[in-house]
């Protein structure tokens, strides 16, 4: 056992270390390519100096774009955590009861399979229409973005429930309702999280693209307002604090996937 | 209930003309045809027939998950017309669910029946103990081997403390030394705690190891082709000539039948 252990921690070091070394030689290249070989001007590809720089201005200044990075970052979560909160506790039900109830299927599906080709993106123009630039209109083109994932992956997870699970049950006298309950949900959680990570990473890229369109505050605005004034620096700063705050988010899920999803995955 | 071989009277399980047909894309598939059963309580009964040859719907049309097309069964006294928790099921493939461990598995069927948490993990514990899964109440079927999951199937089934026990080739899928623990096993843990039994197999050894009564069932569509008692004492031996006997037997009327 323990030599087993030895061997896991060992595997681990190992991937740890590789993957370090990856992201070391990026920053060095990256760093070359700037500092060293000025192959571009800074205002087009700052060096990774400068970038470290200006996100330790960025945290106590609000110029150029209105806020500070702490303020944008504020900015977008709220919006982001709102329509995804609200696209799961609509999207997941109604994908759990479209797989389960067959005339929920028949009086959704239809109605469904046409939205689910539209782009998010194009949802956008309509949204500013009807609620404006504010958190409204952001937060109802993430509702749609993290919706239709949720409500695909429920789905997807209810119809693997295995004819013989629901025999055992009914041989137990397990009503239907019981059924969906003790058996079906349990059987879909791992697709249901599977949704709701998908659904997490859409919606926060659905974000950005509605802030650069419609906002004056958030990670997506301040990148969309330092292009036009030529701070590739700042823009960086915003695309690294949007792919840390990311994967901060899917790891977060992982672990509560982890703890609540027992006996393994299920294909 | 004593059991002095003069229960006929004690008929547990009656099935009368019994006829199953499915229909799929116009075509009309007789599965079993006029099927008449009886099994007294607490007999240990053997289905045996070559494979897909509609022993598992007979046992279905048991268990409740099919109704028949003609015909009628009737468990304890009353028409079976659904699954009911007087007939536990044990499957072919593991049919535990991948979500519970194994206790959460053996206490499902208390559980949804509502029996408080105290008296429902007692009686599972007691279950898991008598198959031999002692410490291993909070594993998760996956960490499990296939002889230790139908141990915890035939656990889950008696947990719900069913009248009868329906088991549809439990042992199918296991090695062959797994099985021959397996079948002594059931054997003891049926002496132990007694119940009116239908299994399914198409292995003449298997049957012949388990059985009271041997049904010998014909190709679809399904017809009982003959019945064999076995009167061996218990527990039996596999390479007893008595044994050896019945078994060939047991194929000689198999091969009439082709």
């Amino acid at each position: 056992m323990s030599e087993f252990e030895k061997k896991r921690r060992k595997d681990k070091m190992k991937i740890t270390a590789i993957s370090g070394i990856s992201l070391c030689c990026f920053f060095i290249i990256w760093y070359v390519c700037t500092a060293i070989l000025h192959l571009k001007p800074d205002y087009i590809l700052p060096s990774p100096i400068q970038v470290l720089q200006a996100f330790y201005e960025k945290l106590g200044t609000k110029a150029p774009d209105g806020a500070t990075l702490f303020g944008h970052i504020v900015a977008s979560l709220k919006v982001a955590f709102t329509g995804y909160l609200l696209g799961a506790l609509f999207g997941v039900p109604l994908g759990i009861a479209m797989a389960w109830f067959r005339r929920v299927d028949m009086l959704v599906t239809p109605l469904f399979d046409l939205i689910r080709p539209v782009p998010t993106i194009a949802w956008i123009p309509l949204m500013i229409l009807w609620f404006g630039i504010g958190l409204g209109a952001k937060a109802a083109i993430i509702f749609v973005s993290a919706f239709v994932p949720c409500v695909i992956n429920s789905y997807a997870g209810i119809k693997q429930t295995k004819a013989v699970h629901l025999w055992v049950a009914q041989t137990f006298g397990a009503s239907r309702k019981e059924m969906l309950f003790t058996v079906a949900i349990p059987t879909a959680l791992p697709m249901i999280f599977t949704g709701l990570r998908i659904s997490l990473g859409t919606a926060w890229m659905t974000l950005c693209a509605a802030e650069m369109l419609a906002s004056n505050k958030g990670l997506g605005y301040m990148i969309q307002l330092n292009r036009t004034i030529a701070r590739a620096d700042l823009i960086i700063v915003a695309m690294l604090t949007i792919g840390i705050i990311g994967t901060i988010m899917t790891g977060v899920l992982n672990k509560l996937e982890g703890k609540l999803v027992k006996g393994g995955r299920r294909s | 209930m004593e059991c002095d071989g003069r229960v006929k009277e004690n008929r547990m399980i009656v099935a009368k003309d019994v006829k199953k047909t499915f229909e799929s894309m116009g075509n009309v598939n007789e599965v079993v045809e006029k099927v008449s059963l009886e099994v007294k309580e607490n007999e240990f009964v053997v289905l045996f027939g070559p494979g897909q040859c509609g022993k598992t719907t007979l046992l279905n049309l048991i268990a409740g998950l099919e109704l028949p097309t003609e015909g009628k069964v009737f468990v304890n006294g009353k028409e079976v017309t659904g699954p009911g928790p007087d007939r536990g099921v044990v499957y072919q493939t593991t049919a535990l669910f991948p979500f519970c461990s194994v206790m959460g598995n053996v206490e499902f069927g208390p559980k949804s029946r509502g029996i408080d948490k105290k008296t429902r993990r007692e009686r599972a514990q007691y279950f898991i103990d008598l198959v031999g899964l002692t410490g291993f109440e909070k594993s998760f079927p996956n960490r499990l081997s296939g002889g230790m999951r139908q141990r915890v199937g035939i656990a889950r089934a008696y947990a719900n403390n069913p009248k009868v026990m329906l088991m549809d080739e439990p042992f199918g899928h296991l090695d062959a030394q797994t099985r021959y623990m397996m079948e002594e096993e059931l054997q003891n843990i049926w002496q132990k705690e007694k119940r009116t039994c239908v299994f399914v197999t198409n292995n003449s050894e298997e049957a012949v190891y388990l059985a009271d009564r041997i049904v010998i069932l014909t190709n679809t569509p399904t017809q009982i082709k003959a019945e064999i008692e076995v009167n061996l004492p218990r527990p039996r031996k596999y390479s007893d000539p008595e044994f050896l006997k019945i078994r060939r037997q047991i194929e000689d009327i198999c091969e009439e039948t082709l």
